[in-house]
This record gives C-alpha cells, sequence and structure tokens, in this order.
C-alpha cells in the first residue's frame, strides 16, 4: 500500500509540490495575525488562586500597575534646587502619561504640619528655585524620616530618588495599552535626560516588565532563529553532502514552521517569550523525518538504486517511523496542555501544529520535491562506516556498558533532590535586557521590585479608625519592618500617628496612634478633605473603611524565601490578632507559586503522555515487550538530567516543569527508530540480536546522531535567549536529549542483547 | 466683583442683543449660558437640604455617609455653606464650614467634636475626593461662574428635552480637571450631565442628575446626583432629601463659632 501510495505521489510529483506551496501560504496567512502579548498575567491560568486572590486586592483598592522613574542626579544629592526642580518637572509630566491615575514623588508628598490653630496640608516642596539652604535641610529631614518615602521613594543616602507611577490600563485592548505608556514614557525619558543632562534617569515597574516580554521575543526572533535556520543548514550539509536536498529539507522545515504560527494565527493564539520559541523547536523538530528518509534514500542510491526507486524503497521502510515519531513527538506536546501556565500550553499547541505539518509534508512534498530536483552529489552519507564500528563496539562491550550507564544514571537520579523551585521574575530577563539592568539598579539603590500587599480587614463598616483594630494593624507593620528580607512597608498607621501629631502643635510626643474611634475618624475625614486630585487614600482604604492594605516591599529574594516570609506573616497574624488572618497577595508571591502548582499539573499531563507514547509503542511495535523496553531509554534521560541539573545548577522553575512532558515526546523517537529497524531485523531477516544491533546501528545510526545532533544544536540556541525561560529550557532539553542519544546508542542495545540473548531465532 | 460686573454686563447685552447679527464667538456664547444658570438660580438666599451618599467600589460593595447641608447665598462672591456629618457614627457632629470665593481659594474650617477644636484647612487642594467618595470637592462647592472660562459646543438632545452642550475650563490651577463638558437643559438652564477629562483630558468621569424638581416656583434641584468613574470603576450616588428655602439663615449661622454649637 505503501508502495503505491508512493507511486503517486511521485507521478503527481508537481501537482503534490504545487498544492503543498498553496496549502502552506493559505495557513500561513494566519501567521499575520499574530500578537505578543505584554502583560505578564498571561502567566497564570484564570483559575490561579494567588491571581484571584491579587486581581480581588486591585479590585478593593486601586491597580499595582506602575512605572518608576529612578532619578539619581550625579552629585549624589537629590536635595539641591535643581534636582528639587527636575523632580517637580518629571511629577508634573508624568499626569500625562497615559492611563495614570496617580503619581507620588518627593515633592509632592502629601506634608502635614500645624501653625497655631491650622491644619496646613501641602506638597512637601512647592517651590524648589526659592529654597535656602535650611530649606533643603529642613525638607532632607522630614523626607527621610517619613515612613512612607524612605527605602520607597528616597534612598536613605539621599542619593537616588523615584517618581512612581500608578497605571490604570482600562483593559480592553492591553496589546496597545501597555506600549501606548511605554512609548509616552520612553519620549519622557528622552526629553527629561537633554533638560536634565546631569542626571541619570531610569525606568522600572510593572509596566515597563510587561514590555519587556514582547521586547525579549522579538529579540530572539531576530537573532536566534536565524541562527537555528544557519546551524541545522551547516549539519544538514555536512551529512547530505547535497545542494538539492539540504535546501529541500530547509523549505521542509520553513513550511512546517509556517504552519505551526499560522495555525495559530488562525486560533488567536498570543505570542508569550515562551510561545514564540515555537520556530526554533518546530525547526529542530520537522528536519528528523526528513533526515530519516533522504539518509535511506542515498544509502540506496549508493547501493545501485535509481532515484525513483530509493525514495519508494526509503518511504517502505520509513513511513511508519516517521508517522509513529511524530504521533509522540505531538503526544509530549499535548500533554504541555496540562500546564497551569497558559504560554505553555500555547508553546506545546504550536509546536504540535508544526510537527504535524511537518509530517504532511515529508511524505508528499519531499519525495516529490526530490524527485523534481537534480541531485548530483557523490550519493554517500557521512560517517556510515564509523557507525557500522560503533555498533561491533557495543556489542563487544555490551555487558560493561550496561552496567556503567545503569550505575551512572542511579548515580545521577540520586542528586535530583538537590533542585530547589525558584521563580523570580525579575531573573526571567539577562542582562541583555535593559528592564533587567535598570531593575537590578532600582532594587540595589533605591527599593524593591518585588511586593506583597495585605487586605486587613476589620469586619465591620468604618472600623479601620478603631484604636483596637489599628493597634493590630500597626504590630503586623512593625513586625514586617524588623524582617530581615523586608525594604519597606507601608501602612495607614503612619499617616494616623502624622496626623495625630500635627493636630497637637506637631508636638513628637503625640506621634502615635489616636486612641479613640471617633477622633481616628475626623482625622481622616479632615485629611481626606485636604488632599490633591490623585493621592487620596482609595489605595490604602477601601469604600466601607473597613479594610486596609498594607504594601510590603522586598528584596530580591528566591521563591521559597517569599514563601517562608508570607508562611511566617500569616503565623504571626494567627497568633497576634483576632480575625485579622488573611494571605498575602502579589505578582512576586504568584510567580513564587506557579512552579509547584505547574509541577503539581504537569505529572498529570506528563503521566497522560507517557502511558499513550507507551501503548502508541506496544501497537506500533506489536509487541508488549518491546514497548516497555523502549521506556527506559525514555524515561532515564529526563531523570538523569534533573540531577545533572541538580549537581550544576541547583535551581528549577517554571520552564524546567514542562521539559520532561516537551522531551518525552522527542527522545522516544529515536528509541523507536532504533527498535524498530533492530525488530525488522529479527523479524524480516531473521537476524540473532547481535547481527540486529549491528543492523540497526548501520542502517539509522547515522540518522539518530545527525537529528539529535540537529536538536542539540537547535536547542542549545535557544539556551541562548534573553529570556531566562527559554535559555533554561533549551539548555535542559539539550541535555536531556544528548543523555537520550547516549542511552539509545549505549545502553538500549546492550539490554536488547540482553533480554533477547545472543542466539539466532 | 469687577468682573462678575463685567461677565453680567456682557451677559445682559448678548442676550438683549440677540436681535443684533453681531456674529457671537462660541466662547461669549457659552458664558452667556454659563450666566443665565447663575442669573436663574439667584435669589433663593438660603437652603438646607439632606444628603446621603452611597460609594460603590468595582465589586459593588458600597457604604453610605449622611450629611446635612445649609447655605447661605452671597451675593458679589461665592456662598456660604456649612455640612454637619451624621453618618458613619464615628464622625457625627463633625462640622465643615467652606466660605466660596470666586478667584481666591476657598475658606474652610472643620470642627472636631472628638477633639473640640475648630481647624482651619489650609490646603490649595480642592480636587481630592470628598469624604472618599467619586465626587471631590471642586464637583459640590457652589458653582460660580468666574471658576472657569467657557466656549458653547452644539446643541443636542438630552433625555427628550433640547440641550446646550458647553465645555468649560477650570480656571482654578491646582484642579484635577482640564476641562468638563455639560449638558444645559435650553429650557431651565439646568446640568443634565457633566463630562468631566482628567488633567491629560483623559475621561475620567460622568455626573448625571436625576428626578429634577422645582422650588419656590423657580429653583431646580436634582434628588439624585450619580457620579461614575470610568478609570476606576467606583461609583457614588447622592440623593438630596427634604430642600427647605428661604428658611431666615444668616450670617451668623455661619460664622466659625457657629461651628462647635451646630448640630
Amino acid at each position: 500500500m505503501l508502495v503505491r501510495y508512493t507511486e503517486w505521489i511521485l507521478r503527481w510529483r508537481y501537482l503534490v509540490v504545487i498544492v503543498s506551496i498553496l496549502a502552506v501560504m493559505l495557513i500561513g496567512k494566519g501567521a499575520a495575525d499574530l500578537e505578543f502579548t505584554n502583560d505578564y498575567r498571561v502567566f497564570f491560568s484564570k483559575e490561579n488562586p494567588q491571581l484571584t486572590a491579587f486581581e480581588n486586592l486591585q479590585d478593593t483598592y486601586t491597580k499595582n500597575d506602575n512605572v518608576l522613574f529612578v532619578v539619581s542626579p550625579q552629585d549624589g544629592k537629590v536635595f539641591t534646587p535643581d534636582t528639587l526642580l527636575a523632580i517637580q518637572d518629571i511629577t508634573e509630566q508624568a499626569w500625562q502619561i497615559p492611563f495614570s491615575i496617580r503619581v507620588d514623588s518627593v515633592t509632592n508628598f502629601q506634608h502635614t504640619y500645624a501653625e497655631e490653630d491650622d491644619l496646613i496640608v501641602g506638597d512637601l516642596v512647592e517651590e524648589p528655585g526659592s529654597l535656602t539652604l535650611e530649606d533643603l535641610q529642613a525638607v532632607k529631614v522630614v523626607a527621610l524620616n517619613e515612613p512612607m518615602l524612605i527605602n520607597k521613594l528616597i534612598s536613605p543616602d539621599a542619593a537616588h530618588t523615584g517618581v512612581n507611577v500608578i497605571i490604570q490600563l482600562p483593559g480592553v485592548n492591553q496589546m496597545l495599552e501597555n506600549p501606548q505608556v511605554v512609548v509616552f514614557v520612553r519620549q519622557m525619558l528622552s526629553d527629561m535626560k537633554q533638560k536634565y543632562p546631569q542626571m541619570d534617569i531610569r525606568l522600572a515597574g510593572m509596566v515597563m516588565m510587561n514590555n519587556a516580554f514582547p521586547e525579549a521575543s522579538k529579540r530572539d526572533g531576530v537573532t536566534l532563529i536565524p541562527m537555528a535556520f544557519l546551524a541545522i543548514a551547516i549539519v544538514l550539509f555536512i551529512l547530505l553532502r547535497g545542494i538539492s536536498s539540504t535546501l529541500t529539507t530547509l523549505v521542509l522545515v520553513l513550511f512546517s514552521i509556517i504552519v505551526g504560527m499560522g495555525t495559530a494565527g488562525w486560533l488567536g493564539i498570543k505570542l508569550t517569550p515562551p510561545s514564540a520559541s515555537a520556530p526554533i523547536i518546530i525547526l529542530t523538530i520537522a528536519i528528523a523525518g526528513a533526515v530519516h528518509l533522504l539518509v535511506t534514500m542515498l544509502q540506496e542510491i549508493h547501493k545501485g538504486a535509481n532515484k525513483h526507486d530509493a525514495i519508494v524503497e526509503s518511504m517502505r521502510v520509513n513511513f511508519m517511523p516517521i508517522l509513529l515519531t511524530s504521533l509522540t513527538t505531538a503526544l509530549g506536546f499535548l500533554s504541555l496542555n496540562s500546564s497551569d501556565a497558559p504560554p505553555f500550553a500555547d508553546l506545546g499547541n504550536i509546536s504540535t501544529f508544526g510537527v504535524i505539518g511537518a509530517f504532511f509534508l515529508t511524505v508528499t512534498f519531499l519525495p516529490a520535491a526530490m524527485l523534481i530536483l537534480p541531485n548530483k552529489a557523490k550519493y554517500r552519507v557521512t560517517g556510515t562506516h564509523m557507525m557500522a564500528d560503533l555498533g561491533e563496539f557495543v556489542v563487544r562491550r555490551r555487558k560493561g556498558l550496561l552496567l556503567s550507564l545503569s550505575l551512572a544514571v542511579v548515580i545521577l537520579i540520586s542528586f535530583i533532590p538537590k533542585n530547589e523551585l525558584n521563580d523570580i521574575f525579575v531573573n526571567y530577563f539577562d542582562d541583555s535586557v535593559e528592564f533587567r539592568r535598570d531593575t537590578d539598579f532600582t532594587t540595589s539603590h533605591l527599593t524593591g521590585t518585588y511586593t506583597i500587599a495585605y487586605s486587613l480587614d476589620s469586619g465591620e463598616e468604618n472600623a479601620v479608625s478603631d484604636p483596637g483594630f489599628l493597634q493590630q494593624v500597626e504590630a503586623f507593620s512593625h513586625w514586617y519592618r524588623q524582617q530581615p528580607e523586608v525594604i519597606h512597608v507601608s501602612s495607614i498607621t503612619d499617616t494616623f500617628k502624622r496626623l495625630n501629631k500635627s493636630m497637637h502643635g506637631d508636638d513628637p510626643a503625640w506621634y502615635r496612634l489616636p486612641d479613640s474611634r471617633e477622633l481616628a475618624a475626623q482625622y481622616l475625614l479632615l485629611y481626606e478633605m485636604s488632599l490633591p486630585y490623585g493621592l487620596d487614600l482609595n489605595n490604602q482604604i477601601d469604600v466601607a473603611k473597613q479594610a486596609t492594605r498594607i504594601n510590603v516591599t522586598l528584596k530580591t529574594i528566591s521563591s521559597n524565601q517569599i514563601l517562608a516570609l508570607e508562611e511566617r506573616a500569616g503565623q504571626w497574624l494567627m497568633k497576634n490578632t483576632q480575625g485579622l488572618h488573611t494571605e498575602g497577595a502579589s505578582p512576586a508571591l504568584m510567580f513564587a507559586h506557579i512552579g509547584l502548582r505547574n509541577i503539581e499539573s504537569m505529572l498529570i499531563g506528563t503521566t497522560i503522555a507517557l502511558v499513550l507514547i507507551s501503548l502508541v509503542l506496544v501497537v506500533a511495535l506489536r509487541s508488549f515487550k518491546y514497548g516497555l523496553i523502549s521506556l527506559i531509554p525514555n524515561l532515564f534521560p529526563a531523570a538523569a538530567a534533573f540531577g545533572l541539573w541538580g549537581i550544576l545548577v541547583g535551581e528549577i522553575g517554571l520552564a524546567l516543569s514542562v521539559v520532561t512532558a516537551m522531551t518525552l515526546g522527542i527522545v522516544v523517537d529515536d528509541t523507536v527508530h532504533f527498535i524498530s529497524k533492530y525488530i525488522r531485523a529479527r523479524r524480516e531477516n531473521n537476524l540473532s540480536s547481535h547481527d540486529a544491533v549491528r543492523y540497526a546501528f548501520k542502517n539509522v545510526g547515522v540518522a539518530l546522531w545527525v537529528t539529535s545532533a540537529a536538536l542539540i544544536a537547535g536547542f542549545m540556541i535557544l539556551s541562548q535567549s534573553a529570556f531566562e525561560l527559554n535559555a533554561g529550557m533549551g539548555l535542559m532539553t539539550s541535555i536531556i536529549i544528548a543523555i537520550a542519544l547516549m542511552l539509545d546508542f549505549f545502553m538500549l542495545p546492550p539490554l536488547l542483547m540482553k533480554i533477547d540473548g545472543d542466539d539466532n531465532r | 466683583m469687577k468682573k462678575i460686573i463685567f461677565n453680567i454686563f456682557l451677559a445682559v447685552s448678548l442676550l438683549g442683543g440677540s436681535l443684533n447679527v453681531v456674529a457671537e464667538t462660541a466662547e461669549e456664547k457659552g458664558l452667556a449660558i454659563a450666566v443665565e444658570i447663575d442669573k436663574r438660580d439667584t435669589g433663593f438666599k438660603d437652603s438646607t437640604v439632606k444628603l446621603k451618599m452611597v460609594l460603590k467600589n468595582k465589586q459593588g460593595r458600597s457604604s453610605v455617609r449622611e450629611l446635612r447641608t445649609k447655605t447661605l447665598e452671597v451675593t458679589g462672591d461665592g456662598d456660604k455653606s456649612l455640612s454637619i456629618f451624621d453618618k458613619p457614627r464615628d464622625v457625627k457632629g463633625t462640622a465643615f464650614l467652606t466660605y466660596t470665593h470666586t478667584i481666591r481659594p476657598d475658606d474652610q474650617w472643620l470642627y472636631l467634636p472628638a477633639l473640640k477644636r475648630v481647624k482651619r484647612i489650609s490646603s490649595k487642594n480642592k480636587s481630592g475626593p470628598f469624604m472618599g467618595s467619586e465626587f471631590s470637592y471642586e464637583d459640590i462647592s457652589s458653582q460660580e461662574v468666574d471658576k472657569y472660562t467657557y466656549k458653547y459646543i452644539r446643541d443636542e438632545d438630552c433625555n427628550g428635552v433640547g440641550c446646550f452642550v458647553i465645555e468649560r475650563y477650570p480656571t482654578y490651577k491646582n484642579s484635577g480637571y482640564t476641562r468638563q463638558v455639560a449638558w444645559i437643559n435650553k429650557q431651565e438652564y439646568r446640568p443634565e450631565k457633566i463630562v468631566f477629562y482628567d488633567r491629560k483630558n483623559a475621561l475620567l468621569k460622568t455626573l448625571e442628575y436625576k428626578d429634577y424638581k422645582q422650588y419656590l416656583n423657580q429653583y431646580w434641584r436634582a434628588d439624585i446626583m450619580q457620579m461614575i468613574n470610568h478609570q476606576t470603576g467606583k461609583s457614588t450616588d447622592l440623593s438630596f432629601q427634604d430642600y427647605q428655602f428661604n428658611t431666615g439663615l444668616s450670617e451668623k449661622n455661619f460664622s466659625r463659632n457657629s461651628l462647635k454649637r451646630a448640630r
């Protein structure tokens, strides 16, 4: 049947090529609709409990998305007329940023003080130009002693200051909204730099992070994809030694990518850095089928067959393994749908489309095109002899190899527990990304990017002014301030204390919480009425005046540390307050949980993929025994690689939680090809297990070696990504594939020989 | 004062002279409308009203505030008003006295019963939220003609009646708005709707006036004012009850000393 099918393809070769091109173009049209997402929230499923908690908190108070201007005067002094004038200017201009709802800086900080019976509420810095040295010193003292400002908007050495802009994206079209803010802010930055050359200004905040996602993706697209193409082209050319076969394969790969991305476009999938790495993955995976087909074809021609017959024979022996490997690869990728992080589900689906596209093109377009194109190369596949020697070596040393490799694998696996979960989202971007550099600078000089927010609920309307409640809030803030991981805590209690002081003639003795609920409520009323546009208390107190938000700013710490801190805080609330216990919410907490959540969700997906892939193998190899044996070289590589990772790196996160499932479908291919050749030799040629191993090495060794080399090269290129998730995923996948190849060559054959014995059948 | 007289002069001459074919600019027509609004609302002497505010956040949680307000009409300057808070309970008895001014900042005093002291609020800021609501102080304080400059935009139907659509631009430097677009009922010269644009000229809030009633055969007051903040999804409903006019209040009732006695 396969022969008749191939004959049919070859007869209608021109039609097949034209129809293939048209079909690819049609599907590829969808790629025009592809967009890069720019919202860190896409890493979380709608049901993610940490995301839900965070959204609730933001709906109760105000949004947390922000742009932070970090201003560093070159003379190291913030409190000079020139710098303050610039800060005031930036503050003023910042109200013009699209979707800005609030701007905070040292100049517009609402300072309160008493003057006889007047309560004066106003900007801390009104007219910087007219400030005397004494005034400047006074302003500095206020700022450095104000809990709201210190370590948040002013550094303790008064050398760096921030202008924080709260952005409320309407969320109607985030694709347009976030860039709109970034374009405006960057223009503002360049204007300000020109206007104030004596200052360094940097940009941080969640809006800038959102923007770093598409920027990292695009950078990868421009640098890594061409690099991967080049690497694959070189590998192919060295192996196939023919321009037309190399070119045809490259075209096939390109078409597969177009199919994958085009389908994604039609389905409305938004690109994220993980899913935007799909082209590189498709690129390296799509060549496998073509390589197997071409290698057999070239070997047949070398044996003396004409091209037509060589193609027919190659299709006959390779069609099923290619179908099988495409199926298992697709199953591996499809299992990513169980991931709790949608970008990885997208990556899996786009890759699946690419793999399916590659399969169809490999069995239609490729044979047709090969017959059309001239092929003048010396029909000789590189490395065939070497493979025969390698097979000989494996047969001879089978016992030693089996023992030593089993031992090595077991040792490596014992190191798996050395891995620690860690997802520091700032570190998702490497140093080549401006956002990362600026954020690192901000963290070491001004304030942190990591936060945890709590909504402490008094349980009764208006009870936010209740002294008992306020004391508990105060104690909680105080506890948090003492934790070593903490940079800053903002709490409404500081405002109450300041007001109490100002209402008692600025007497420092009154810097304490008001002792009656009425007094506190009336202070609040008075204070609220004195606040200017945008600087209200809505970000700290809910509408019912029942709950208040505590915002904790942290150093950049590991996931485990942040989870431990949050746990400690929860226990403190449980022990020291009545009914105020609540969980914290923030992007940092969301990312701290995502690794574990994702591993849990991926366990199910990986198990299903494993069972399905095993079933496919058992059915396809028509042998329960071989199906089971094949599991060993399929499962061990990932386990051994995680052990190796534990020794070398020791940190795993979101990206690595999907690697096992993804690579399962890929590494199984080599096993399938090897075992199917082995079985063919046993069943068709009645060879002994030793000779069957020699046969398999000779016939499929080169293709395995080359496809693995191409995969390793491709994923190594991905490991150069500016986006840490992709880089980690690339590196880990490379390691797994390398180990898999080693096990397929040196452990699987000895195992087969051991189980089958060395007798002739 | 001079400016007001000039404005009234201008308005009168514009209205009276509408038969003249003198081309009226959009600015002149806008101002004329504002002056007419002001004119029709002149002469009520004083008023008292009970006020209920319902604040809602994005999730639909709500909270209620209640107060009473007395207003004394002042000719030649902004009105004086005294608000006494009844709810929430912990601010009960807090009283807020305002002397509105047309050009210079308003004078404001607050009596805090818990502290038993009158405090003058010295702040140039009138743009913050009033009692945490979506109304800022500048939205609910006495609307004097000179607080804005004006521009007539077009005629348009609103709620089935003819309206002028005018834009007004705050003259007050620290205002939270670049402009407001107001729909003015052509027959009664009362606002039906106002749309507020923030400092970057982006849509911020919409205020709708509902259930107008006429008092003393002249003065229109809406029973309900609904403010929606489009940026945060929060809203505030103001409802008024028991409007009384010409109740015989005098300057005496609006002095600093009266604050402590206010109940």
